[in-house]
């Protein structure tokens, strides 16, 4: 981790509230470029509130984002993508009855070339299919036989793959993960960090939010801890031990005031 | 990764219960999952020999013909119906956006003296505004498409019959807007050009819907609107989009309209609204939204027709006609739901 470096994506002040419900509490966030920052928390701690307004899946009631320094404002998940901020939700976020390249490639569509692409509009379904499954083969992800098949009769793992093989495709600066491996097993759960470490290692900075410790600890650079709408802290796998994590998590343990 | 191999072991029995041999009902399925249009055509197919069967006139070309010019309206306004309910929308005042739309044209043309390729523009404008009046209700004032629809309709039936004030337009055969009623002769088949129209809506708005974005992120919202909306789809501008596509299949369908009927009558289509929907519901589109092909739409509204046909040349009393359409709708919907149920 170089943190001589400017942050790729910074939130300073964030706020959202639900009706009554605070969501965010007055939550900053670093995040360098080639560094793998986790986000970890209880459930409802705020985690997947945090990343969608860094998604511009939610637009924050207060504070304010920045992009390599520049402020800027997302007023939907399409301008945090075009601002190079990929992201896999919790809730996938996939289209149930389009086929794997179709969700790989949906809003942002190859059309074929000459007349029939800018006159008729027409799909380059081939080269999507064909760039889909190069992407998946990266990936070894692979297994799924079948690139035509609809993303609703993939197992709930399988769906978690393509979600993640179209953020890890497609990511320019930032990718953010919003516990990618729930709902998968041992091998792919390692296929996935490894991924993690690929991305930080092109360069890109990767927001991880996971309830597994020990994949935390394994790829982490530095770990932002949520606690009720709030940052409890910022640590690193080298500065705390798993419990001490854990402690801070549940409020069994304040964080002295750190330098991050 | 090098490590975990122990994944690799032996299926375990849920694994091989996954991977059991599929019955012939999963196969069949499967299938219909695939191809929406699929069973819709198998009916149409069952009922024309049936009918053929029970009377020998039925397959004659001047019988086919009369249904084929008979389904032409209904065809038309079902496209943009089809292309609403793939949103899953709804469109209760199709039919009475069609009625004003034709109304403008044949009075624009036989009051105003206007050119009747204008009077077609004119009339398409307005089609357009009304459906999108119905769109940007449904995208900005968030009411249900059911809703706004419910309203636009005694809306735009009551400007319909406040602007003719209750009179029909009649207009010159041989016209540019009476084109659309004119006989094409294929041998014994006498179709229109209206009916010529709406193959060529059917070929377009079908080559839409498969092969450009636009038609991918109409079925991604239909499907699952946040979904789409997290993937990046401007879920407002696709819902949008369809009403305006809608609207201008509805104009199609309003000059169809005026050829079958010869001019502009306020009391014309007016159970095309919901007929509209019956051909797409029997078609096979889903009403939740998200699965269905414009084709199935075709083969529902002819469905509709055969049966009607068919019934009439049985002999049959017609309310047997709206009581055959009545099961049909169900057992649609019924194959529907069935076919939604994924058992992955
Ligand atoms: N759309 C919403 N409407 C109302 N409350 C919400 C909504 N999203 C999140 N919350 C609330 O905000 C808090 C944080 O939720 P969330 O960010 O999902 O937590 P986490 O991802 O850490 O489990 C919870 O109390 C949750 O109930
Ligand atoms: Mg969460």
């Amino acid at each position: 981790m170089t943190t001589a470096t400017a942050p790729v994506l910074q939130a300073k002040g964030l706020v959202k509230v639900f009706g009554r419900v605070v969501g965010l509490n007055d939550v900053d966030l670093t995040l360098y470029p080639g560094e793998v920052l986790a986000v970890i928390g209880d459930n409802g701690a705020g985690k997947s509130t945090l990343i969608k307004c860094l998604s511009g899946a939610l637009v924050p009631d207060r504070g304010s984002l920045f992009v390599d320094g520049k402020e800027v404002r997302f007023k939907r998940p399409r301008d945090a993508r075009d601002a190079g901020i990929e992201t896999v939700h919790q809730t996938l976020a996939v289209a149930p009855a389009l086929d794997i390249a179709a969700n790989l490639f949906l809003a942002r569509e190859i059309r074929r070339k000459g007349i029939l692409g800018s006159v008729f509009r027409m799909l380059d379904t081939r080269e999507m299919k064909k760039q889909a499954a190069d992407h998946l083969e990266r990936l070894g992800i692979g297994t799924l036989q079948n690139i035509d098949q609809a993303v609703e009769t993939l197992s709930g793992g399988q769906r978690q793959s393509v979600a993640v093989a179209r953020t890890a495709a497609f990511g320019g600066r930032v990718v953010i993960l919003d516990e990618p491996t729930a709902a998968l097993g041992v091998r792919e759960t390692g296929q996935v960090l490894q991924l993690v470490r690929d991305l930080r290692d092109q360069g890109l900075g990767v927001i991880l939010i996971s309830h597994n410790m020990p994949n935390v600890f394994e790829v982490a650079d530095r770990i932002h801890i949520q606690r009720l709408g709030g940052c409890a802290g910022v640590i690193t796998p080298q500065s705390h031990s798993m419990e001490d994590a854990v402690a801070i998590m549940t409020g069994a343990k304040k964080l002295s005031p750190e330098v991050s | 990764m090098t490590t975990h191999v122990e994944s690799q072991a032996a299926p375990a029995p849920a694994e091989e219960f996954l991977n059991r041999p599929a019955t012939p009902a999963q196969r069949i399925h499967a299938v219909l999952h695939r191809q929406p249009a699929l069973s819709p055509a198998i009916v149409l197919v069952l009922a024309a020999v049936m009918f053929s069967l029970v009377n020998e006139r039925f397959y004659a070309l001047q019988n086919l013909s009369l249904v084929a010019q008979q389904v032409a309206v209904v065809g038309a306004l079902a496209v943009g119906q089809t292309v609403i309910i793939l949103t899953a929308g709804i469109d209760l005042s199709i039919g009475a956006v069609m009625v004003l739309a034709s109304l403008l044209m044949a009075k624009l043309v036989a009051d105003h003296h206007w050119p009747g390729w204008l009077a077609l523009l004119a009339g398409a404008a307005v089609a357009t505004a009304a459906q999108a009046v119905n769109g940007l209700l449904v995208t900005r004032v968030r009411l249900p498409p059911f809703i706004v629809t419910l309203g636009t309709l005694s809306i735009f039936t009551a400007l319909s019959l406040i602007y003719a004030r209750g009179r029909t337009v009649s207009l010159q055969p041989g016209t540019f807007l009476t084109w659309s009623g004119e006989t094409v002769s294929l041998g014994q088949l006498h179709l229109t050009y209206g009916v010529l129209l709406v193959i060529a809506l059917y070929a377009v708005v079908g080559y839409a819907l498969r092969h450009t974005a636009w038609g991918r992120h109409l079925y991604a919202v239909g499907d699952d609107a946040e979904a789409a909306r997290l993937a990046g789809i401007s879920v407002n501008r696709v819902l949008l989009s369809a009403y305006v596509v809608a609207g201008l299949t509805v104009a199609v369908a309003a000059w169809i309209l005026i050829g079958r009927v010869g001019g502009g009558d306020p009391n014309s289509g007016l159970n095309a609204n919901l007929q509209s929907i019956t051909a797409v519901v029997i078609g096979g589109t889903s009403l939740f939204g998200g699965r269905g092909v414009v084709i199935g739409s075709l083969i529902g509204a002819l469905i509709v027709q055969v049966f009607v046909n068919g019934l009439a040349l049985a002999g049959m009393d017609p309310n047997y006609q709206v009581l055959a359409v009545g099961i049909l709708v169900i057992a649609a919907v019924s194959v529907d739901q069935w076919i939604r149920s994924v058992k992955s």
